[in-house]
């Protein structure tokens, strides 16, 4: 599916939503289900440092497709982790490193996607892009 | 010095009226404030003060002939006053303004490092020192290839004295630790840590950036040799903070900056210093701050500490209390003598979720590790939430935070 496709989808899911308590909630299941990483790339070496919160994310490219997992040591952080997991797992690396997550701020997250948060969420949409590039560099030659 | 009688008690009603923002509505929820480690609000009479100023007297102090300028300088000048009576030093010429309790710490590890400092020698500072007070001693040594010791505390938070004792020597040349820790809540004994410095004939600087909101401070009682604290901390505005020096110890100094106002005749051959303690503030100093910094000391003199500590001693007894309904919640920092700084974990719930769900419920707490990343080693955990009160905080934040916590806890288990 389209990473638009996905995104609108999420903004049709959250739409449904009262209050911020449900948003939460939501996000807390989301983080419990995401699909555990493997946890030898739960190292220093897959670790996106936040100071506050602690995101790890591992990339591969199946199939001229990227495909991520990912954990976060707090669960509404894992949460959208799953989110970004769900709208860039599975695309192409060239829509990844021009990807608008423009979800984000539809669903009333952009906070949690500022650089001031330091919950290692800007990181690791860095990260997803930059891995894309790395693959799509790599494919290419 | 104003006499602190622990007989009137607080209106905190009316108390709370003189704070707008205490008023406001975060995520359509009254706002329950408790992250005053970080800053503290600030009273109507130091908002109108700064509007007056901005508004209808502002001018640069110390230059003009005009009525504007000797006005402007007239109240910077008194702002002094209030603050050296504050904290009773013996005259205004041992209160330097600064930017905040981070520039004076900067100011003194710089000018003291220079005269004092020289290869080999030693610096005492705590394993609780907020990194304001660890980095710039890190920068000295490293310009002087100096070296740093420190003061091991317990598991309750509390410097332990016997090791402390253990770090002189004859290449010991300060101590600098903080009054009260701004992760623990812990009260130091400074008094006689001070006292046995100098019985070795070190010098002692004491952060207060925690506590002269707290309790009434006396730096001739204490006879430390430099005091600092933060405006902001104290229900001022930021960018102004205090550098008390002893006189005779801030006369051997070097300036720390060059600049405006710190001179007394420049020439190209030779440039003679300001006295003090215009000596060390140099270039146009924060003057509204400083004069707001006077207002708000003025606000906290009209109630007097001995109602704010018997509230705040409420408080804490009942914050403290109430935070143990909570399951497998566990407050860092126990130490017999503390203000109302609460750092707890809850068991198997991240810091960080705890605190995003109590910001959607209106309730302000800090996360993270407070900048004191060496107690958050200490206790080898990755953070704290940390709710920190001021004397306007009532009962009812308290019952507020701990339902907030009660609901987190029912989401994230």
């Amino acid at each position: 599916m389209a990473l638009t496709k996905i995104q609108d989808q999420i903004i049709e899911e959250f739409s449904a939503f009262e209050d911020w308590m449900d948003r939460y909630n939501y996000l807390i299941e989301l983080g419990h289900d995401l699909p555990a990483i493997d946890p030898k790339f739960k190292t220093d070496e897959y670790l996106i440092n936040g100071c506050q919160s602690k995101v790890w994310l591992h990339a591969d490219f199946e199939n001229g497709k990227m495909h991520f997992t990912a954990d976060s040591d707090a669960i509404i952080v894992k949460g959208i982790v799953a989110l970004l997991i769900r709208v860039m797992n599975q695309q192409e690396a060239s829509e990844i490193m021009n990807a608008d997550l423009y979800f984000i701020d539809k669903i009333g997250l952009k906070e949690n996607l500022s650089p001031t948060r330091s919950n290692g969420l800007v990181s690791m949409v860095k990260k997803m892009k930059m891995y894309s590039l790395a693959y799509y560099a790599k494919h290419k030659a | 010095m104003i006499p602190d009688n622990p007989a009137v008690s607080i209106d905190l009603n009316l108390i709370r009226r003189n704070f707008p923002v205490l008023q406001t509505q975060v995520h359509g929820k009254p706002l329950v404030y408790l992250d005053n480690g970080a800053t503290t609000q600030k009273p109507r009479a130091v908002i109108d003060k700064l509007n007056e100023l901005l508004e209808s007297k502002n001018s640069s102090i110390h230059r003009g002939v005009h009525f504007l300028s000797e006005q402007m300088t007239g109240e910077y000048e008194y702002a002094r006053e209030i603050v050296r009576n504050f904290i009773n030093a013996r005259n205004t010429n041992e209160i330097v303004f600064s930017s905040g309790a981070t520039g004076s710490i900067n100011a003194v590890a710089f000018s003291f490092g220079e005269k004092y400092i020289k290869e080999g020698d030693e610096i005492i500072v705590s394993e609780m020192e907020h990194h304001s007070n660890i980095v710039p001693w890190q920068m000295l040594c490293a310009r002087k290839k100096a070296k740093l010791r420190v003061i091991p505390f317990d598991e309750n938070g509390v410097l332990l004295q016997n090791e402390y004792k253990l770090l002189f020597n004859e290449k010991t040349r300060l101590v600098a630790v903080t009054h009260v820790s701004n992760s623990l809540g812990s009260i130091n004994p400074v008094k006689e840590m001070i006292r046995f410095a100098h019985d070795h004939h070190v010098p002692v600087l004491i952060d207060g950036a925690q506590a002269v909101q707290h309790s009434r401070v006396d730096v001739q009682d204490l006879d430390c040799d430099f005091y600092v604290f933060s405006g902001h901390k104290v229900f001022g505005p930021t960018g102004i903070g205090v550098l008390y020096g002893k006189e005779a110890m801030l006369d051997t100094l070097p300036p720390y900056q060059g600049g405006g106002d710190m001179v007394d005749c420049v020439k190209f051959e030779k440039t003679t210093y300001n006295q003090l303690p215009f000596k060390f503030e140099a270039g146009t100093m924060n003057y509204t701050a400083a004069i707001g910094l006077g207002t708000a000391i003025e606000y906290i003199n009209s109630i007097g500490f001995g109602a704010i500590m018997q509230h705040e001693k409420n408080l804490f007894a009942y914050t403290q209390s109430r935070l143990k309904e909570i399951e497998g919640l566990e407050i860092y920092g126990n130490a017999k003598e503390k203000i109302s700084i609460f750092s707890f974990l809850i068991q198997d719930i991240h810091p960080f979720d705890i605190g995003m769900i109590l910001d959607k419920m209106g309730i302000a707490v800090r996360t993270g590790t407070h900048c004191t990343q060496p107690v958050m080693d200490h206790f080898q955990i990755s953070g704290t939430i940390r709710a920190s009160m001021a004397f306007y905080n009532s009962f009812e934040d308290t019952d507020r935070l701990v339902e907030g916590l009660k609901n987190a806890v029912n989401m994230l288990k």
